[in-house]
């Protein structure tokens, strides 16, 4: 009776397995010569980073595949799809638990041809290993942990990184304060608690003991992530009365803490950084008060030069999305051209061929030029650019002046060096322009 | 042998079953049904708490604790072997809710749901301070060895998978053993009266206590499951959104029976991913339509679909 | 003396807050038995829907004063549609269910409201800041601070008054204390409980989105800030004793200190202030602050 029973029930299980095997198997009869490529996009679509970071990313993504399909770049990318084949994307949610096991689903069951993503550094880390694993051509587009190739993956093969790991954004706002502002006693700093933003006021401020070494740190507040109110901190910010004050805030955290310190004078009382800043130019207006310092986690929205690609790529953006493009739009812009510089190049979807032709690659983006040129060749290098926020009444739009641009080789560690020991070491071997 | 009842004997023959299907299922599944039983072993946790009326929404302090301790042994200790960072997973589990029972086990309801709360985002707060230990971030974990062996490629897959298995399987069996036993009932009574528990000679706090150490060594196991399947730990582990989920799981899936949360987390982990295939932009309101049509239904969770079946088929028999 | 004084300010202001986004929570509990995960999906609806309209508002370019009726109306209408529909469409079929089991409901509920708000309003945050300019600052020690913030202040001690008023000073509220005490027994007595669960369901709604809409002027309205409120008012709740209007105000105080202090004091610590405090009310006094000692059955 019993074994009947248990008979059944493996009956059971082994037509639920026979069915997945089915819904499994039944993509992978894809022709020959590929004609598409898939391509797995994985972002925050939901969850607090989704509105600042994951929507403006996949909007960008949208964007680019739908004219890259259509060959509608201008320049040297007009040429029709990756390397003639037509991209299909494959959106992801990054806000998940089990994101080990959803890349794994990506690759073996939906079988894409390559995995652009990832935004938070927790993410970047732990997939990393597992795309080395899987042999599986991988693309971080926006994550800031320098560890991706320092600690985790030192020789990598599959894994690429597009953008500039989140040092840099420190380094140079240390060096635009030291350039720009004169008499810097004190600095102090207000960063969420957690590993970017720990980091982010570890770069700054030790970049800060390097530069200004008189100057002294008086208040490290450290509010939760998506903590929204910060009555608390601004008051503590304005008792203490520093020259500087650093925030890596970014998204609706940033444009909270603007709007709470502006209407408190923090922004009069001290020159405040918010090296995240630019995502809320448009929204803010005329309530981020003049005389800030902004940068854009690269020389990307405002900051970026003129060229063709970036005016055609903010009109598409603005005719598409009603808004303007902000950072994380440009970082997943440079991953998607990245990979269609890399194919385009090698003439070839073949993932062999096409991570040859990306090693060491250099490629025009929105922003400017990306050289990858750190770690074997798989992360970018870029210079990048701060500015100071000046608003103009007529026009009604704010607009960054002053602004001054860093070589990549002046705020990026040299090859084979980590982050933290070059800033401790005074910068050592830095060539600024 | 032992009288095994049949939760027991389904159990027991699930294990080979199991590790054929790590054969036979494309490795995407696998991959679910792995890290389902880490999480799954958490939910088991929850349930059997909540069979002596104890909501626990902080059991994801055990996860992270079996977790870290794990990976802490592997990062500073150079530690790999699975067994020993099964067995440190554990004992750090069972030590930590050792000296946090005499304060738990004091509260009932929904105090003792806050208060594991409160203990497990404290150390939340702790850990997204330590740089050392990669901040919020978190840190990668080797994959483990066997007594020395050490395989790589799909081997080292199968390998963990199969590790993964066995010890969660006999976990759940153990526990309903522990749950047919004295011990076991005294959850019961816990939660239908206390006081004439106490009347009857048994300590109540001392049954909640036994009940909680129980509870947070299963889930340091599936902690370490679960970090090792990952290859990463981090303090979200122990965020209460974590220990949350839990508690739906094992709600969803219902208390009648052991093997309901393991199953129930697979089955609620692969709704998820197709909900995120449909819709990746919606899928939160499509998980929270099934929960509550689930809710509706099937109040006394997912596995009353499979008592009902049974219940009727031996209606049949006896007619 | 500067820290000190900033402290007090501080602490109150953050302890307004947690009351008004708590307050709602800590109703709902105490006549429905229902611990209301769904109160930071109201939230957010609040704050969403009075961002959104003060935005509107503002583009014809009249008077910031009236957006200050704007709020509260916002916050009601949020309250009877948003309350209306859960309490009549969804929960009525759920009343006596395991108090567990409406967790999960109110859960699935809040899922389903997160969405939704990313579909009515998208996934870009709304800023309507003028609001919380408008009044102006004042400057204490040097160190200012806007207006905004204690009309918040006073708006919490109002909301709390009104309350306790209600429920102890007039017949529906006593009413309501006698279905509070015991449900069957008034049901008996001729009461509509029906009435009064729907009712209670959509004031403590109105006071959820209520605390959003005050809140939105202050921030930047972005999907996710329903999820932030609801581990902060369920500690308040605890702390003061679940189901207790008193006991909202004493957890809001504080967890408000709690809050300040260690930001002036010790700013590593304010990620888990709260949960410390939590844990060392509970430790002291098992069932909060202000909870009634309850009859032990045989």
């Amino acid at each position: 009776m019993f074994q009947d029973r248990l008979l059944k029930k493996g009956l059971l299980a082994s037509v639920m397995a026979s069915a997945f095997v089915v819904s499994a198997f039944s993509s992978s009869a894809v022709a020959e010569d590929k004609k598409e490529v898939k391509l797995g996009v994985v972002t925050f679509l939901s969850g607090g980073a989704a509105g600042p970071f994951g929507i403006p990313a996949r909007n960008a993504a949208e964007l680019l595949i739908d004219a890259i399909n259509k060959g509608q770049l201008p320049g040297a990318y007009s040429s029709v799809g990756l390397a003639g084949a037509q991209i299909a994307p494959i959106f992801v949610d990054e806000n998940s638990k089990q994101k080990v096991a959803d890349y794994k689903k990506l690759v073996q069951k939906d079988e894409v041809d390559a995995v652009i993503g990832y935004i938070s550094s927790g993410s970047c880390k732990a997939i990393a290993p597992v795309a080395e694993e899987e042999k599986k051509l991988t693309v971080f587009f926006d994550c800031g942990t320098s560890q991706v190739f320092e600690d985790i993956i030192t020789s990598p093969k599959y894994v690429f990184r597009t953008s500039a790991h989140a040092t840099m954004d420190n380094v140079a706002a240390a060096r635009y304060v030291v350039d720009t502002v004169k008499d810097v006693s004190t600095y102090s700093g207000i960063n969420q608690n957690y590993a970017f933003g720990q980091d982010s006021w570890r770069d700054f401020s030790g970049s800060m003991k390097v530069l200004k070494e008189s100057a002294k740190s008086v208040s490290e507040q450290f509010p939760k992530v998506f903590a929204g109110q910060y009555g608390a901190e601004i008051s503590a910010l304005l008792t203490k009365k520093p020259d500087i004050v650093h925030s890596s805030f970014w998204g609706g955290d940033m444009e909270a803490l603007v709007i709470q310190g502006g209407g408190r004078q923090l922004f009069s009382r001290s020159k405040v950084v918010l090296t995240g800043g630019e995502t809320g130019i448009e929204r803010l207006g005329s309530q981020i008060p003049d005389g800030t310092i902004i940068g854009a986690r690269g020389p990307n929205g405002p900051l970026a030069e003129d060229s063709a690609l970036n005016d055609w790529f903010v009109k598409a953006y603005v005719d598409r999305f009603k808004s303007l493009p902000t950072y994380p739009s440009y970082h997943m812009a440079q991953a998607i051209l990245g990979v269609k510089s890399a194919a385009d190049k090698a003439n070839s979807t073949d993932q062999a061929a096409t991570i040859e032709a990306f090693k060491g690659l250099e490629f025009e983006v929105p922003s400017g030029k990306i050289s990858m040129n750190l770690a074997g060749g798989h992360q970018a290098t870029q210079g990048t650019a701060f500015g100071t926020y000046k608003f103009d009444k007529a026009s009604g739009k704010g607009t960054l002046v002053n602004i001054k641009r860093y070589n990549a080789a002046c705020v990026n560690p040299p090859e084979g060096m980590k982050s933290l020991e070059w800033i401790e070491s005074g910068f050592k071997g830095a060539v600024c322009k | 042998m032992m009288n095994l009842d049949r939760t027991e004997k389904l159990l027991l023959a699930g294990i080979p079953i199991l590790i054929l299907l790590g054969f036979v299922l494309p490795e995407w599944v696998v991959n679910y049904i792995q890290v389902s039983l880490g999480t799954g072993l958490v939910a088991l946790a929850v349930m059997i708490q909540m069979r002596a009326g104890l909501v626990s929404f902080g059991q994801g302090l055990y996860f992270c604790i079996g977790g870290y301790a794990a990976g802490m042994a592997g990062k500073f200790m150079g530690v790999s072997d699975i067994f020993i960072l099964l067995i440190i997973g554990m004992l750090v589990s069972l030590f930590m809710a050792f000296i946090a029972g005499f304060l738990l086990r004091r509260y009932r309801e929904i105090f003792f749901a806050m208060l594991s709360l409160a203990l497990s985002m404290i150390l939340y707060g702790l850990l997204s301070k330590l740089e050392v230990l990669g901040s919020t971030d978190g840190f990668n974990i080797p994959s483990p060895t066997y007594l020395g062996w050490a395989p790589e490629g799909d081997t080292a897959k199968h390998a963990l998978y199969i590790a993964t298995c066995i010890p969660a399987l006999l976990c759940a069996a153990l526990l309903n053993r522990y749950l047919r036993s004295p011990m076991g009932f005294i959850g019961e009574a816990l939660r239908e009266n206390e006081i004439r528990l106490e009347y009857l000679g048994t300590s109540a706090h001392r049954a909640v206590h036994i009940k909680y150490m129980i509870a947070a060594t299963v889930s340091g196991l599936g902690g370490v499951l679960w970090a090792l399947a990952l290859g990463h730990v981090d303090p979200e582990m122990t965020n209460w959104t974590t220990s949350g989920q839990f508690v739906f799981i094992s709600i969803l899936s219902g208390v009648g029976n052991i093997v309901a949360p393991l199953f129930g987390t697979f089955i609620l982990e692969i709704v998820r991913v197709y909900a995120v295939e449909a819709s990746p932009n919606t899928w939160q309101m499509i998980l929270g339509v099934i929960m509550l049509l689930t809710i509706i239904f099937l109040p006394k969770g997912l596995w009353s679909l499979i008592q009902r079946k049974k219940a009727s088929a031996e209606e049949t028999t006896q007619k | 003396m500067l820290t000190a004084v900033a402290i007090l300010i501080d602490g109150l202001g953050f302890a307004a807050w947690l009351f008004l986004s708590s307050v709602g929570l800590t109703l709902i509990y105490g006549v429905m038995r229902i611990l209301n995960i769904a109160h930071g999906g109201f939230y957010a609806l609040g704050a969403y829907s009075s961002a959104w309209a003060i935005g509107l508002y503002m583009q014809t370019g009249s008077s910031v004063a009236f957006t200050y009726l704007l709020i509260p109306l916002m916050a009601i209408v949020v309250g009877l549609v948003a309350g209306l529909i859960i309490e009549r469409g969804i929960l009525r079929f759920m009343y006596g269910r395991d108090e567990v089991l409406m967790v999960l409901v109110t859960y699935a509920i809040f899922l389903i409201l997160e969405d939704a708000t990313k579909l009515i309003w998208g996934t870009e945050s709304l800023v309507a800041y003028q609001p919380a300019y408008y009044l102006g600052n004042i400057e204490i020690f040097g160190i200012p601070y806007t207006v905004y913030k204690f009309a918040l202040i006073g708006l919490a001690v109002l909301c709390g008054a009104v309350l306790w008023w209600g429920l102890n000073r007039t017949t529906t509220g006593k009413l309501l204390l006698v279905v509070i005490e015991d449900r069957e027994v008034s049901s008996a007595l001729g009461i509509n409980v029906t009435l009064f669960f729907s009712a209670t369901f959509v004031i403590g709604t109105t006071l959820g989105a209520l605390g959003g809409a005050v809140t939105a002027p202050q921030i930047s309205v972005v999907p996710g800030i329903g999820a932030e409120v609801i581990v902060m008012a369920f500690a308040v709740i605890v702390i003061g004793g679940m189901g207790s209007i008193g006991g909202a105000i004493i957890g809001a105080i504080f967890v408000g200190f709690a809050r300040a202090v260690s930001v002036h004091l010790y700013p590593p610590a304010e990620l888990f202030s709260i949960y410390l405090v939590m844990a060392a009310v509970l430790a002291i006094k098992p069932y909060g602050l202000f909870s009634l000692a309850q009859g032990r059955k045989i």
